[in-house]
């Protein structure tokens, strides 16, 4: 690990900075004006929260951002971090239409920030909760699947107390997202918004059983997410230097950027999204090299080929078919190489810095009956780990089903 | 939550929205559909002797990507038997009884013949009765629509016989292809109806296929002049409206029809004037969706700016249109280039050079430095520069105070006020001398 980081606090920022920064006014206009206003738009179907796109769009075309931002937020209660991380290349702007008359796609997450950003700024408040039904619902982490649930619950007329293990919510939008795709104020002032609709929050509290909240609740949703990232499970792999990808990427951003450590030379194993992330942050925090190391080869990389065009722009190397056999320390017990093997034959990579990113396991601390009627879950707990735009339309579903019970049972 | 229920010379509807009589008021499914998402009237297809259409009916004006900027129509009026168009509005009226339901008609031009089709009208149950004397292709070679709706005689005429026996509102659809539409609107007062509605569409000839020399839409290789809408028609049924909405003669309702397409067009209609809005080219753009965001962003506007009804905003706008003779020529402005936003495009230079003033002054690019700045002196703020400017903001026009007191043409000529300077021209005799 090298001693100060050797960056200015301009350039950390300017690494840092929105990777996609937002749309002028006349910008918007002029890219509302290109949208076709489909009818059944494909935009919308490839929407897991089904967002009307060709609506909003056409409410920041006549002037009527309040509305636009009404449309978004009333399908997808993450309206503002979607519009900053989802990965609409393989969503919304890849169903567009304009890809198959050969143009560009219709800027659709710039245009859903820029109506998004809108009433962030004027501090508009576009939902109101319900009146007061007398049920009450637990929700096990402040993610967006517990958050977007909460929500919709909350616009019903439930009331919803939700329970987070960290001392923030927000979960991986918080914690977890490149900090050039969403930084954590954002994602605080958009958690804000729910829980100003008269969600109790308790921070800091891990729940450990839910037999007690539904012993004391009509019924409890679960959205705690996934485990810690998976160990590696080579020699080696608890020398000082070795990390992971969550901790790494939970660390910059809920502190200064130079107080994030970085390797030299940084090594990131695996080659999913959030390696992605870690590789390209850790390269942005001033490592002067940075290789992803996977196992398999560049087709079967599982991160989006965006991602992957991102890493290079941002000059990370990669080094496929080289599978991680052991970390080799220095002397005084930190890393100093990854051992891996190739077709060629073993090689060591020289590095002061490993982060592993092979995927998170399950969380296996918490345990809930699949059969209860009463208990619900979303989110990268239900579905094995994917956008926050699932876990959005998971906990959007959950809060809708929840209510059906709560007001037919 | 601003308030959009209208009462329109007594016909009430949940919002100022209507259909205009046109393809999407054509059937009961329509007008259900489009009650059901939100339309708080419709104009219903106009109904009389039915007619037999060609097949090749519209013309598109497109402007760069956008599409339909303009639109005209040959087709006439319902090609569907009274009775069946008769029977769907009174089915429409009973189903939707909060909405407005409004029939329109065009018959011969026989007293009996109204009174008839109004007497079958009537029976239906609809909130009112429009009458067509505004569709300026086919109908009217039959001495119907605008060949009645173009001379006071005849529309004055034929409202009497109609108010005979109407015991519902009736509106008279104005034809903007007439010199003066107030001596229409007046000849309509005077026979007795009760709102006008304006406008029907232009005289046009959408455009000529240059392979073939067709007039488009073309039938069989030929084509007749159609009726223009769309948005391009806008700014001339706002004139219209507010035309007819000034004239102390008129003094009844009026339904604003001609281009709406967004809560801003409509806003706009409002505030000349209009009491309900019709749109049509729109919803045959967009379908009836479209109202979503004109209710919604109306009455968002209306709750930003505190305005509570419709009412609030009717004529807003009215008391300051003027006659020309009437402006102030002491009133001073000048066009600011803001040199941060210009993306030193020139077009600014050129337009004003050619077009207009000759008071933009273009500066070496090789500086780095502003490309183009105003030359004060010769710039008569025309406003031509802030038009072609692709930036928003970049060109304002600023007002420049002066100590010369307001005098308009009017005074000025009678020999009141005094006149502060005008800017002065640097017409350039020969080219090249003055600019480089």
């Amino acid at each position: 690990m090298q001693g100060p980081n050797p960056l200015s606090d301009e350039q950390l920022a300017a690494n840092f900075a929105d990777i996609a920064p937002p749309l002028s006014s006349d910008a918007a206009l002029l890219e509302a004006n290109k949208c076709l206003f489909c009818y059944d738009a494909p935009c919308t179907i490839a929407c897991p929260t089904h967002i009307d796109v060709p609506a909003f769009i056409k409410k920041i075309a006549t002037g009527n951002l309040r509305g636009s931002a009404r449309v978004i937020l009333d399908a997808n209660p993450f309206g503002h971090s979607c519009a900053r991380a989802c990965p609409v290349e393989v969503l919304c702007e890849g169903a567009c239409v304009l890809n198959d008359r050969d143009e560009q796609p219709i800027k659709i997450a710039l245009l859903q920030r820029h109506a998004t950003d809108y009433v962030l700024e004027h501090k508009v408040t576009l939902f109101a909760p319900g009146a007061q039904t007398g049920k009450r619902v637990a929700i096990v982490g402040a993610g967006p699947a517990g958050l977007a649930c909460a929500r919709d619950l909350r616009r019903r007329g439930h009331a919803v107390t939700v329970f987070e293990a960290q001392s923030q919510p927000g979960g991986l939008n918080t914690y977890g997202i490149a900090e050039y795709k969403l930084k954590s104020n954002v994602a605080l002032a958009e958690v804000q918004d729910i829980l100003d609709l008269g969600v109790e929050l308790k921070l800091g509290v891990t729940v450990s059983s839910i037999d007690d909240l539904l012993a004391r609740y009509d019924a409890v949703f679960i959205g705690v997410g996934l485990g810690s990232t998976k160990r590696l499970g080579i020699p080696g792999d608890d020398l000082s230097g070795v990390t992971d990808a969550l901790t790494f990427i939970a660390h910059l951003k809920t502190h200064p950027y130079r107080e994030t450590a970085v390797g030299r030379q940084v090594v990131v194993i695996g080659a999913g999204n959030t390696a992605i992330d870690a590789v390209t942050q850790a390269k942005r925090l001033g490592a002067a090299t940075t290789t992803i190391v996977y196992r398999r080869g560049e087709a079967d990389m599982p991160c989006y080929h965006y991602e992957y065009e991102l890493a290079k722009r941002d000059g990370c190397g990669f080094r496929f078919n080289a599978a991680p056999q052991r970390v080799i320390g220095n002397g005084s017990g930190t890393v100093a190489a990854l051992e891996v093997t190739t077709a060629q034959g073993n090689e060591m990579i020289p590095c002061d810095m490993v982060i592993v990113a092979i995927g998170q396991g399950d969380r296996t601390e918490l345990q809930w009956p699949k059969d209860d009627p009463r208990v619900f879950v979303g989110g990268d707990c239900a579905n094995g780990g994917a956008e926050i735009v699932n876990a959005a339309a998971e906990g959007v579903a959950a809060a809708k089903k929840i209510h059906e019970r709560l007001t037919n049972g | 939550m601003a308030d959009l229920t209208t009462r329109f010379a007594g016909i009430e509807s949940p919002n100022p929205f209507w259909l205009a009589s046109g393809p999407p008021t054509n059937t009961y499914g329509q007008v259900a559909k489009a009650f059901d998402q939100g339309w708080g009237g419709a104009v219903w297809k106009t109904i009389g002797e039915p007619i037999i259409n060609v097949f090749s009916r519209y013309g598109s004006v497109d402007l760069g990507q956008n599409r339909m900027m303009g639109f005209n129509n040959i087709e006439l009026i319902s090609d569907r038997p009274i009775a069946e168009n008769l029977k769907e509005i009174a089915e429409v009226k009973r189903n939707y009884p909060k909405h407005a339901v409004i029939a329109s008609l065009m018959v011969e031009s026989k007293r009996e013949a109204w009174h008839t089709i109004v007497k079958q009208t009537e029976d239906t149950g609809a909130d009112g009765i429009e009458l067509n004397f505004g569709c300026p292709h086919g109908m009217s070679e039959r001495g119907m629509g605008s060949a009645v709706g173009q001379v006071p005689d005849y529309t004055c005429q034929i409202v009497e016989w109609v108010k005979e026996v109407a015991t519902i509102p009736v509106i008279v659809k104005l034809t903007p292809n007439v010199t003066d539409i107030t001596y229409i609107a007046r000849a309509a007062v005077k026979g007795g109806a009760d709102a006008l509605s304006l406008i029907n569409t232009i005289n046009s000839i959408v455009g000529v296929d240059l392979a073939t020399f067709e007039p488009q839409p073309s039938v069989a290789g030929k084509s007749s002049h159609g009726g223009y809408c769309g948005p391009a028609v806008k700014p001339i049924a706002l004139h219209l409206v507010s035309a007819v909405a000034g004239d102390p003669k008129v003094k009844i309702p009026i339904s604003g029809i001609g281009g709406i397409s967004s809560w801003r067009d409509a806003a706009e209609f409002i505030a000349l004037g209009a009491g309900t809005l019709q749109v049509c080219t729109a919803v045959m753009h967009y379908g009836f969706r479209i109202v979503e965001d004109l209710i919604d962003g109306l009455s968002n506007w209306m709750d930003e700016r505190g305005h509570r009804t419709i009412a609030d905003i009717r004529g807003r706008a009215l008391p300051r249109v003027a006659k020309w003779e009437d402006l102030d020529l002491n009133y001073h402005l000048l066009a600011h280039i803001d040199q941060d936003k210009c993306i030193k495009c020139e077009l600014c230079w050129t337009a004003c050079e050619d077009g207009a003033h000759q008071a933009i002054r273009r500066l070496p690019r090789d500086n780095g430095g502003p490309v183009v700045e105003i030359i004060e002196e010769a710039c008569v703020g025309c406003n031509l520069c802030a038009a072609v400017c692709p930036v928003q903001d970049c060109i304002t026009m600023r007002q420049v105070s002066n100590e010369y007191p307001a005098v308009s043409w009017k005074e000025y000529a009678a020999g009141k006020g005094r006149l502060a300077p005008r800017s002065e021209h640097f017409h350039t005799a020969t080219w090249g001398s003055s600019t480089k």
